[in-house]
């Protein structure tokens, strides 16, 4: 197994393509979760640093997106603990986790088919906007000044993402690549200190699958935003990020770069389907 | 202009302003129906209790009194003051939040994630729960609501019709009252929802649970608020039915009026439930008006569900709702 913390310094590093990374975000100390007798992570412990790209693989049922619900607060973990910015992080519903700064994508997609793109973002900034409920209730005081702002903000979203055309246009109605390029956009739009992005390429074709790596290496890069995600196709993983965690029946069983990653003889195994015992 | 014409443009106008007061109480079912997905057994008898409320604390009552005394043997009944319709109305307000809390906190959060059918079902014991509350709290004697709307025929309308037709129609002025009431409350509700934070996160948690979640939304938070809402809109249709009718348990039962109503309008759609209210109450009058000759009146008692029944064969989604489509 790779140790990342020789692999990567106490400081930061600097990745081979020139981008500065800087101190531990958040680590994930020892985390165990079951679910009744089915232990889905296994003491697994990582960290994800400001400013890269951590991808998380793993063959099906590795337990990857129980990692990601767990990062989120939809999971609680039975034991180990997450540091978030330095301090551990009390059981917390995911709401709370969400405004802490956490945003994310779903597997299957959890947009509000109702509601047009432009609302589905804004969505995203309900917890930028201060107001209480009477000054929104009477459109008075902070209320209607905050609604320009936000809306600013995400029309800048938008034109970066470019889905100008589709602002108005009710999600339900849309094709599955957008849609996933929406709910992007509604994570983006929370300004998020960590993003995590589950299967983001799933069920996408050839060229959908390019945009979609384009738009997460120029938010990395324009905004500088922490990225954490999930993907099976290895062929972009190992493109996209900095740091990969390998994950096999819920055990951590690699954690470097890609090169690293990729010539380590367990990982090799795990992908190449040897037997297990 | 021939007699039956104007007749019948009377009923008509009747009609709208009936409808109205239909369409008040069917707008409390489509704001929980579209923020929750439950249908609100209750929201009848929310509109009793709030009434009741209301009654109680202009008059001064003290709460449970009978229980009081039967307890303890004592005599109390009023409190011997009156409270002005000002200040009893912002408390009675306050009393539906409360009443908005403990659902949620008593009902809603054990039911997360559960059957919609299952949810039905605990409205329509908290129905009942708060039938007998109500009585328990207040007596069970029907009583006069009074908070100063005018009441009675409309002179301006008789005037102006008697001017143009030579015959004066015969409008309530309460329900005229309403209807510019329910104009507010619907122009207000509309405002929220589309362009607030609040409205947006409303709708959010419409839409997906999860998806609410993930962009920092507190279901609890919304759920009690979308609940206060019902009951404040519930305290609306209380004092209109009740000055109209006063305030009394066949109060609850105007919610079976709202059923026909959301049928025609859409259970989901807040101008589905005025325009369904406004029909109902248009083809109810205008039916009776030119059927009850021929096959005998009583027709207002069946017509609604009748149009419901038709319109559940021909456009289940109503009028206004979301269209039904199974995608395979």
């Amino acid at each position: 197994m790779l140790d990342t913390q020789a692999a990567s310094g106490q400081d930061g590093y600097i990745t081979p393509d020139g981008r500065k990374i800087g101190g531990v975000a958040m680590e994930m100390r020892n985390i165990t979760l079951r679910f009744g007798g089915v232990v889905a992570i296994k003491d697994i412990s990582f960290d994800i640093r400001w400013g890269e790209i951590r991808a998380i693989i793993g063959p099906n049922g590795a337990g990857k997106s129980s990692m990601l619900n767990v990062i989120s607060g939809f999971y609680h973990p039975q034991e180990g603990e997450v540091i978030y910015k330095g301090y551990r992080r009390p059981k917390m519903r995911p709401y709370q986790v969400a405004r802490m700064g956490i945003a994310r994508t779903f597997q299957n997609i959890a947009l509000f088919e109702g509601m047009s793109v432009l609302d589905n973002i804004m969505t995203g900034r309900l917890h930028h906007m201060q107001a209480n409920l009477f000054q929104q209730a009477l459109w008075w005081g902070k209320a209607s000044r905050e609604e320009d702002e936000n809306r600013a903000q995400v029309e800048k979203i938008i034109d970066f993402l470019e889905i100008q055309h589709i602002r108005k246009t009710p999600v339900a109605r849309l094709p599955y690549g957008l849609k996933k390029r929406v709910e992007l956009a509604r994570a983006l739009a929370a300004e998020p200190s960590i993003l995590l992005l589950d299967e983001p390429m799933a069920g996408m074709n050839v060229e959908e699958k390019e945009d979609m790596c384009r738009f997460i290496l120029d938010v990395n890069d324009e905004f500088g935003t922490t990225t954490v995600l999930i993907e099976h196709d290895m062929g972009v993983v190992m493109d996209l990020s900095d740091r990969v965690v390998v994950m096999d029946y819920g055990k951590k069983i690699g954690d470097g770069t890609p090169d690293e990653v990729r010539n380590d003889e367990e990982v090799i195994k795990a992908y190449l389907g040897v037997a297990h015992e | 202009m021939p007699d039956t014409l104007l007749f019948a443009m009377e009923a008509t106008l009747n009609g709208l302003t009936a409808g109205v007061m239909y369409a008040l109480v069917a707008l409390g079912f489509v704001l929980i129906f579209k923020a929750s997905g439950i249908f609100n057994f209750a929201q009848g008898v929310m509109a009793l209790f709030a009434a009741l409320t209301l009654v109680g604390l202009q008059s001064g009552q003290i709460p449970f009194a009978h229980l009081i005394n039967a307890i303890f043997g004592t005599r109390v009944h009023h409190f011997g003051w009156n409270m002005p319709t000002f200040l009893a109305i912002p408390a009675t307000v306050l009393v539906m939040i409360g009443l908005a809390v403990l659902v949620e906190r008593f009902i809603l959060k054990h039911l997360v994630n559960q059957e919609p059918i299952i949810l039905f079902m605990a409205t329509i014991g908290l129905a009942y729960f708060l039938e007998g509350v109500g009585d328990i709290m207040w007596g069970a004697e029907v009583k006069a609501l009074d908070v100063g709307l005018p009441k009675g025929m409309s002179d301006t309308v008789d005037t102006l019709t008697y001017n143009w037709f030579g015959y004066g129609f015969y409008i309530d002025r309460l329900e005229l009252w309403a209807a510019g009431i329910a104009a507010i409350l619907v122009a207000s509700l509309t405002i929220f929802s589309q362009y607030t934070k609040q409205g947006r996160a409303l709708r959010a948690v419409a839409d997906d649970h999860q998806a609410a979640l993930s962009v920092g939304i507190s279901l609890r938070f919304i759920w009690v608020l979308t609940w206060s809402i019902a009951g404040i809109v519930a305290l609306v249709a209380g004092i209109m039915w009740g000055s109209k009718s006063g305030v009394q348990f066949s109060l609850s039962l105007i919610a079976l009026k709202a059923l026909p109503v959301l049928i025609l309008g859409g259970f989901t759609s807040i101008p589905g439930a005025i325009v369904g209210g406004l029909i109902i109450g248009v083809g109810e009058k205008l039916f009776d008006f030119f059927m009850s000759p021929i096959i005998g009146g009583a027709t207002e008692n069946w017509f609604a569900y009748m149009l419901a029944l038709v319109f559940l064969l021909f456009r289940p989604q109503g009028l206004f709702g979301e269209r039904i489509i199974e995608r395979v």
